[in-house]
């Protein structure tokens, strides 16, 4: 199958979350960056697996500027075939859908795979922005999929249960846990890495929705109350009593 | 100025945070003067009701079954058209992810996922970096998308009867098929949940999770767990929360033998109160935490389940 994967660079999940300029930038000083993990744990590694069965080559496409490039190479030694890198600085979900689906259009993939969201934009939005831009099927937070007969099946939990989809090809999906195990990239993937394309491709005419005009950390917490482990029971009486969330 | 609301109104009664969309709705709606129209689909009955939420008008699509993200999105579209509105509010849940996104898109707004408030000056307040800091997003197009994150306005439940009208369009053909939906076991959904009872690692075993569950069923408490205890399927995958399981904020989470690493915390600090049980005094969680007990789970789980027992008797 021919399968593009979303990939995006965020900060490390350890990383210190500060910001710069009055609080209106994230402040990279010092930050460690990392392919976003659901889409290299989950959407990746799946759109490997489902080619090592049947064949076919998977490109990943990242939205950024070149400094990303050495985060998403970590795409090509696990195992995709290409990387694309469309080259622009965008500033909201929008933008960076209408980038991708500008490049995939009429590109053939049968498969397009983002992450269920970003772990620091937390937009989970991106991938169906895509499917709407392309007028394709998109299923958000699949945890099971597989492909057959020109045909996927896709499982994802709602609320109170599990549903068990069925939906033609070319589709759009966005993956969480369940879809597939993280993968370490060995000596060989890494050195395969440095030969194989990094494609880069100029940005296209983008619509201007929606900016982010203030970061804030949250308040700091009090201290903590600390109850004796012998009275544990206290615990309920001052949730119910005190803090009146029970 | 209209504000559409699309909802997810399956199931026996209205889902909280469907009610909770109408409401916000409603506030948008006041403070810019315009009415709410409810946008849904299925086949429940009632609707009408949905009024007491804050609905003036409720337009249902019977013959869209279930979620499908091209269908509905051609509907809350045409709603959108047709009332006027400037801003379409949806869910931040699995129902609202299939459709806000696509509706943004089709619309050319700006999307706010997760807003936690309504708007201010044109911009309204979400979670980024996984709960770690929060954010202002201005939207500058000419209709913008809101989409509610649960638990963060509460229902109001005070209006009055709304009319309920019929769509009848064409939405095209269904892109995805529901073959099945296998019902999760009894309990209470962890997304909606307004108590949290999880364990960590620090249970040593999937055989000790008894206590962990009366404990949640004594409160009214749905169950979760931390990452490595569902990868080592001591707990369903679904019970997984934190950065990269679920992102939960009720009022009280309660974490026992849970150390507090920070991917963890990032998918409960949003929590109201935090109660932590750790033997370790020196446990991260401390420092994220409202209340803390330093003991032993073993010891202070019949403790506590003893308390709760009590205090539910009494009430
Ligand atoms: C990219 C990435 C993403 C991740 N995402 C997540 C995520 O989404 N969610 C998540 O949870 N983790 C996540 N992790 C893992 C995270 O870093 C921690 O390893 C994990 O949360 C630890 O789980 P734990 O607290 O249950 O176990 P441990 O760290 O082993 O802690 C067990 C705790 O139990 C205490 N304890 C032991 N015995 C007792 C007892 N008898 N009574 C009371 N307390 C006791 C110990 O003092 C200790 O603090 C992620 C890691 C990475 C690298
Ligand atoms: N800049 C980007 N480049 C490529 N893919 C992206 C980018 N931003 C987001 N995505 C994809 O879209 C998914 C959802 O992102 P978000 O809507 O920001 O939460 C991510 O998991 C990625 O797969």
């Amino acid at each position: 199958m021919k399968i593009l994967v979303l990939l995006s660079q965020v900060p490390d999940t350890t990383a210190r979350i500060a910001f710069t300029e009055n609080d209106t930038r994230f402040d990279a000083n010092g930050v460690q960056f990392i392919v976003n993990p659901y889409d290299e744990w989950y959407a990746l590694v799946r759109a490997l697996e489902l080619n090592e069965a049947s064949g076919g080559s998977v490109t990943t496409v990242t939205v950024g500027p070149a400094d990303v490039e050495p985060t998403i190479r970590k795409g090509l030694a696990i195992g995709a075939d290409e990387a694309v890198r469309i080259d622009a600085q965008p500033v909201d979900g929008l933008q960076v859908a209408e980038l991708i689906a500008a490049y995939a259009k009429d590109k053939g993939f049968e498969l397009i795979l983002a992450g269920k969201e970003t772990i620091d934009h937390n937009g989970g939005q991106v991938g169906g922005m895509v499917a709407e831009l392309l007028d394709l099927p998109y299923v958000p937070m699949a945890s099971k999929l597989d492909v057959a007969d020109g045909k996927a099946t896709v499982e994802r939990d709602v609320p109170g249960g599990l549903e068990v989809l069925e939906a033609k090809l070319p589709l759009v999906l966005s993956t969480a846990k369940g879809m597939a195990e993280q993968r370490i990239p060995n000596m060989r993937g890494i050195m395969a890495a440095r030969t194989k394309p990094l494609n880069v491709s100029p940005a296209g005419p983008v619509t201007g929705a929606a900016e982010t005009t203030k970061f804030q950390l949250p308040p700091a917490k009090g201290a903590v109350k600390l109850i004796d482990a012998e009275e544990a029971g206290k615990l309920i009486e001052l949730l119910h009593n005190e803090a009146k969330v029970i | 100025m209209s504000v559409v609301a699309f909802i997810d109104t399956r199931g026996s009664k209205v889902p909280k945070a469907s009610a909770e969309a109408l409401t916000y709705a409603r506030r948008i709606a006041d403070a810019e003067g315009g009415d709410v129209v409810a946008v849904t689909f299925g086949d429940a009955q009632g609707l009408g009701a949905l009024g007491a939420h804050g609905a003036s008008k409720v337009i249902v699509a019977r013959h869209v079954k279930h979620v499908d993200g091209q269908q509905l999105t051609r509907l809350v579209a045409a709603v959108a058209e047709s009332s006027g509105a400037k801003t379409v509010v949806c869910v931040h849940d699995a129902t609202g992810k299939a459709v806000a996104p696509r509706v943004a898109a089709r619309l050319k707004a700006g999307h706010v996922p997760g807003a936690l408030d309504i708007p201010e000056n044109g911009q309204v307040k979400r979670n980024v970096f996984s709960g770690k800091a929060q954010a202002w997003v201005l939207t500058t197009s000419e209709r913008r998308v809101l989409s509610l994150m649960p638990n963060s306005v509460a229902a109001s439940s005070d209006g009055g009867e709304a009319a309920v009208e019929e769509f009848t369009g064409d939405l095209g053909a269904a892109g995805v098929t529901v073959k099945e939906v296998k019902q999760a076991g009894e309990g209470i959904p962890l997304p909606e949940a307004d108590i949290v009872v999880s364990a960590g690692r620090g249970m040593k075993g999937p055989e000790h999770w008894g206590p962990v569950e009366e404990l949640a069923r004594t409160l009214g408490a749905a169950t979760a767990c931390s990452r490595p205890v569902a990868d080592m399927d001591w707990r369903p995958h679904h019970e997984h929360v934190g950065q990269t399981g679920v992102a939960i904020r009720p009022n009280c989470y309660i974490a026992i033998g849970i150390s507090g690493a920070i991917q963890h915390l990032a998918g409960v600090n949003q929590s109201k109160v935090i109660a932590v049980i750790n033997k370790d005094p020196e446990a991260p969680f401390f420092k994220a935490a409202d209340y803390g007990i330093v003991g032993d789970a073993f010891e202070v789980l019949p403790k506590l389940i003893e308390a709760a027992k009590k205090l539910k008797a009494e009430q």
